[in-house]
């Protein structure tokens, strides 16, 4: 059954491998963290900015839009394999999500 | 599963959240509980837009009267950097590094804290302004909102530290890895709801 | 740990159920309780006929009426029907893709004590102070205007056994996903295998609006929000959209599974493989995507303008196209098929021109012009009952029927069977045909009574006299169980003799830990394969006999649920007694201290050894 685990002792050069991928990775996510704080302070100086609210309101929410993939991708590994099922119902959510977000926008004064 | 297999930094898989099938299912549980989340936030946010500034006649309390930008940018930094830091936590738990996961686990705490501590003066400061939770329709709903984003924080912090409590002594094992991990899961969740605060609460609040 | 069965005396028993995170136990706990549900809806709904027996009638007072109509629906929805379903895919659903357990056993049983406990505490505003009475639906601008604490229970009660179903949900979503049986593809898996998993993605995203909506009224009515006050800002649409953004998809997450219980009796009873499997299973997901885009056709009337409703409409009547296509496909799985008339098929057999009125009914609603006229008469109320009882309730007494003997290892009796299906389908079309007639006569749906000269008399006479049929069916049903019990007596294996999936060909009574070895999976309906080519075994194996795995009981999940219900009742009197915060207090540190306990000590499970299996006999318990 699926509960025994498989041990595998990795060999030295597949272990210095995995290392250096891990690390790699790691500076990537450095990286995402910087365009994240960037991306922060755009919306934070748009806003304090006082441009017009038609600018600045599509411009911010695509900003968060952006973050909010990065968080996914990256800080959560969704770009990783075997995260199919997991964004199939992620995705679901958001749809749904969404759509009661412009129903109470749209109609429920009356 | 056996808790005495004793790995080594060699043996330790590479992904250790998901090599048994109890692991399996708590990581893909855990999914599918956030897309469940999503949709919470949505009708809560869902909420919010349509209440926003509305009260009894007369209401004094604006959005744009009420918010602060600069305690709302200290607050996302400390939260964005929290994000970071258990990124680094779940780094060193692939690399099998307890000791540095414990530190970088303990760094998110604090920092979340940090993050809670703001909240709850932002929250006393309004309520002392007036903008009680029981003012207005707007207020009740901005409370419900962003307090529950500061619940989820507080259920957050409570978890991560009753984990690593657990497992001080212990180390890694194929059982409290994927408890680690979707902790961490958890927390990035609570960022990315976060940034939705934010933009749509403070930034798009301050805009009108 | 031997698993040689021994007799317990009940305390034994009444622990050993309390802490079960077996999933064929919880199915039982599910049925019991559901069962129980279903006695106390149906109890209501006679009162309701009885009160409409005849004109100007005074059997019961008009806010009694309320409180009786808001507590049947409630009651046959949240506490009968969805656990009922609940029951037969956890007896089913594992063992139909060859899992020996659900992914979370103990969520398992944690989701079940939590629809226990709010079950019980809805159920107790009876008995403190009254029931909660604006309805099913409970507008927000009737339910915050209730005096009382009606309103607070229904709101309480439905928070605590609403996360115990999200928490279901989820559990078979990762249970199909992740624990099917080496060879078992998506496109082999059993429909009612299907049909449970889409219920359950339905849930995953229905259920968090319902429990925002429902903390919404909590705050509202117990600590002083202001979501739905208009003086204050407020806006009771709010309620409404949010209830029906998860009203809507619930009614599918009831339906379907009853759909799939049809398509396993069609397909077994037709001996026949099921026609048109693959659009079977497309109109199942079309169906699960569809019902999440129409919640605003309950609506049409509260003003969203011409543009909304048009859109509503339209996809309403949508639907209607992958239901007509699963409709076609049972009948063509009869065509030509060599059928038994056993009581399940009956009821399958019932339920197709039942539910076609119910949908046609739907489709004529689905016009918004239309829908003007119709909105709050009794039919609406005769079409409801037209796809809930004509479909969802068909389908449980089917599915009790079909699948007694798989949880029971004995066979309920057929001729008592057929005789609850007649006196039931009869009753039912008795009691809710002529509502259509009495809705176009313009009768208002939830009046308490009517009056002499408004020419209603004759239609609800006829209509209350055919709701003591249906109930007479129960009662045979009920007298049935009770004597199957009494004589107890087994069947063993495929008691059916037409057994299709995998759970038909495990041996009876089930071994606890369901199967010995794990099943290799060869095609769509995998044990009629293995008949058709001689295997008595009835399976491949995937794997030769090893150890096993197994879960520990729990009582934890049942202090979890019964700290929110303690919790609940602090939370009910919030600011009119002393004790009010301390008690909710209370109560949730007795949950989070359960969880901390569950987070604190290890839960490994146990292993059944190689040899024990190999003594054993025929895998007995």
């Amino acid at each position: 059954m699926a509960h025994d685990v498989h041990t595998h002792v990795k060999s030295n050069i597949e272990f210095e491998y995995a290392r250096r991928r891990a690390a790699n990775e790691m500076r990537g996510q450095v990286t995402t963290f910087a365009i994240m704080i960037f991306l922060t302070l755009i919306a934070f100086t748009m806003v304090l900015a006082g441009f017009s609210a038609y600018l600045v309101i599509p411009f911010i929410l695509l900003l968060a839009a952006i973050q909010v993939v990065l968080q996914l991708y990256y800080f959560m590994h969704m770009s990783h394999k075997g995260h199919e099922t997991a964004s199939l119902f992620l995705y679901s959510g958001a749809l749904i999500a969404a759509i009661t977000v412009l129903t109470f926008l749209t109609i429920v004064w009356w | 599963m056996d808790l005495n297999t004793k790995y080594t930094p060699h043996s330790w898989p590479d992904h250790p959240e998901s090599a048994t099938l109890e692991g399996k299912n708590k990581f893909l549980g855990f999914w599918l509980f956030l897309g469940g989340e999503t949709v919470l936030f949505a009708s809560l946010f869902a909420t919010y837009l349509a209440l926003k500034n509305r009260g009894p006649s007369g209401m004094e309390f604006t959005t744009q009267e009420l918010f602060e930008l600069p305690l709302v940018f200290i607050m996302t930094m400390l939260l964005l950097t929290s994000s970071l830091t258990s990124v680094y936590a779940m780094y060193h738990m692939k690399n099998y590094n307890f000791k540095a996961m414990q530190a970088w686990l303990a760094v998110t705490v604090l920092l979340g804290a940090a993050f809670l501590g703001f909240e709850i003066y932002e929250f006393y400061h309004y309520v002392h302004l007036g903008f009680t939770y029981d003012q207005s329709a707007f207020s009740s709903a901005f409370f419900t909102l962003v307090g529950t984003h500061g619940l989820h924080v507080l259920i957050g912090l409570g978890w991560i530290t009753l984990l690593m409590l657990r497992n001080t002594k212990r180390g890694f094992n194929l059982y409290n890895a994927p408890k680690f991990y979707v902790a961490s899961l958890y927390w990035h969740f609570i960022d990315v709801v976060w940034v939705f605060i934010f933009t749509v609460v403070y930034l798009m609040g301050v805009i009108g | 740990m031997s698993s040689i069965a021994q007799k317990k005396g009940f305390g034994a028993t009444l622990w050993d159920y309390l802490t079960t995170v077996d999933h064929k136990k919880i199915a039982i706990l599910y049925l019991i309780t559901g069962g129980f549900f279903f006695i106390v809806g149906g109890i209501e709904a006679m009162l309701i006929r009885i009160q409409l027996l005849k004109p100007d009638n005074d059997f019961v007072a008009a806010g009694l009426y309320n409180e009786i109509i808001t507590m049947h629906g409630t009651t046959m929805i949240f506490l009968a029907a969805m656990p009922l379903l609940f029951g037969f895919m956890n007896a089913a659903v594992p063992l139909q893709i060859g899992a020996r357990d659900v992914a979370f056993p103990f969520l398992n049983s944690l989701g079940f004590w939590m629809f226990f406990f709010g079950g019980i505490f809805l159920n107790l505003s009876w008995f403190l102070g009254g029931a909660p009475d604006a309805g099913w639906t409970s507008y927000a601008s009737l339910a915050i205007s209730s005096p009382g604490h009606g309103i607070d229970f229904y709101a309480l009660g439905l928070q605590i056994s609403g996360g115990g179903t999200l928490i279901a949900g989820i559990n078979f979503l990762v249970t199909i996903i992740n624990m099917r049986a080496p060879g078992m593809t998506y496109m082999r898996m059993p429909l009612f295998t299907w049909t449970t998993f889409v219920a359950s993605a339905l849930i995953l995203f229905a259920f968090p609006p319902l429990t925002v909506g429902l903390f919404l009224m909590i705050f509202d009515r117990m600590f002083g929000a202001n979501f739905f006050d208009h003086t204050m800002g407020g806006n009771t649409i709010i309620w409404e959209h949010l209830f029906w953004i998860f009203g809507h998809p619930e009614v599918y997450i009831l339906i379907l599974p009853a759909f799939g219980i049809f398509s396993e009796i069609f397909s077994t009873f037709s001996r026949k493989r099921l026609f048109g499997y693959s659009a079977m299973v497309f109109a199942t997901v079309l169906i699960g995507f569809l019902g999440f885009m129409v919640w605003a056709h309950h609506m049409f009337t509260t003003g969203m303008g011409a543009t909304a409703n048009a859109i509503f409409a339209v996809a309403t009547m949508a639907i209607a196209v992958p239901t007509g296509v699963k409709i076609f496909n049972w009948l063509l799985t009869m065509w030509g098929g060599s059928i038994k008339f056993t009581t399940p098929m009956l009821y399958a057999v019932g339920f197709i021109p039942s539910f076609v009125a119910g949908g046609v009914t739907g489709v004529m609603q689905a016009s918004a012009p239309l829908d003007y006229q119709l909105h709050d008469s009794y039919f609406i109320v005769a079409h409801f009952h037209y796809v809930i009882v004509g479909g969802v309730v068909l389908g449980l007494l089917a599915g009790l029927h079909y699948y007694w003997p798989l949880m029971f290892n004995t066979m309920l009796n057929e001729a008592m069977g057929k005789i609850t299906f007649w006196l039931f389908f009869l009753g039912f079309h008795l009691t809710f045909f002529i509502q259509h007639f009495l809705g176009l006569l313009g009768m208002p749906r939830r009046v308490f009574t009517y009056g002499e000269d408004q020419g209603w008399d004759l239609f609800n006479a006829i209509s209350s006299y055919g709701a003591i049929f249906m109930a007479a069916g129960v009662i045979v049903l009920v007298v049935n169980i009770v004597m199957t019990i009494a004589k107890n007596v087994p069947v063993g294996r495929d008691p059916w003799g037409d057994g299709r999936t995998l759970e038909w060909a495990i041996p009876q009574p089930v071994p606890f830990y369901n199967f010995k070895q794990i099943p290799l999976v060869r095609g769509l309906d995998t044990y009629w394969i293995e008949k058709q080519e001689g295997n008595v075994e009835g399976m491949t194996y995937a794997e030769p006999i090893g150890d096993i795995h197994m879960p520990n009981n729990s009582i934890i999940p049942f202090i979890m649920s019964l700290g929110l219900f303690v919790g609940a009742f602090g939370a009910l009197y919030n600011g009119e007694q002393p004790w009010a915060i301390p008690v909710l207090g209370l109560g949730l540190i007795i949950t989070f201290a359960a969880m901390a306990t569950r987070s604190l000590k290890d839960d490994l499970g146990y292993h059944i050894h190689k040899e024990d299996l190999l003594n054993e006999k025929g895998g007995k318990h």
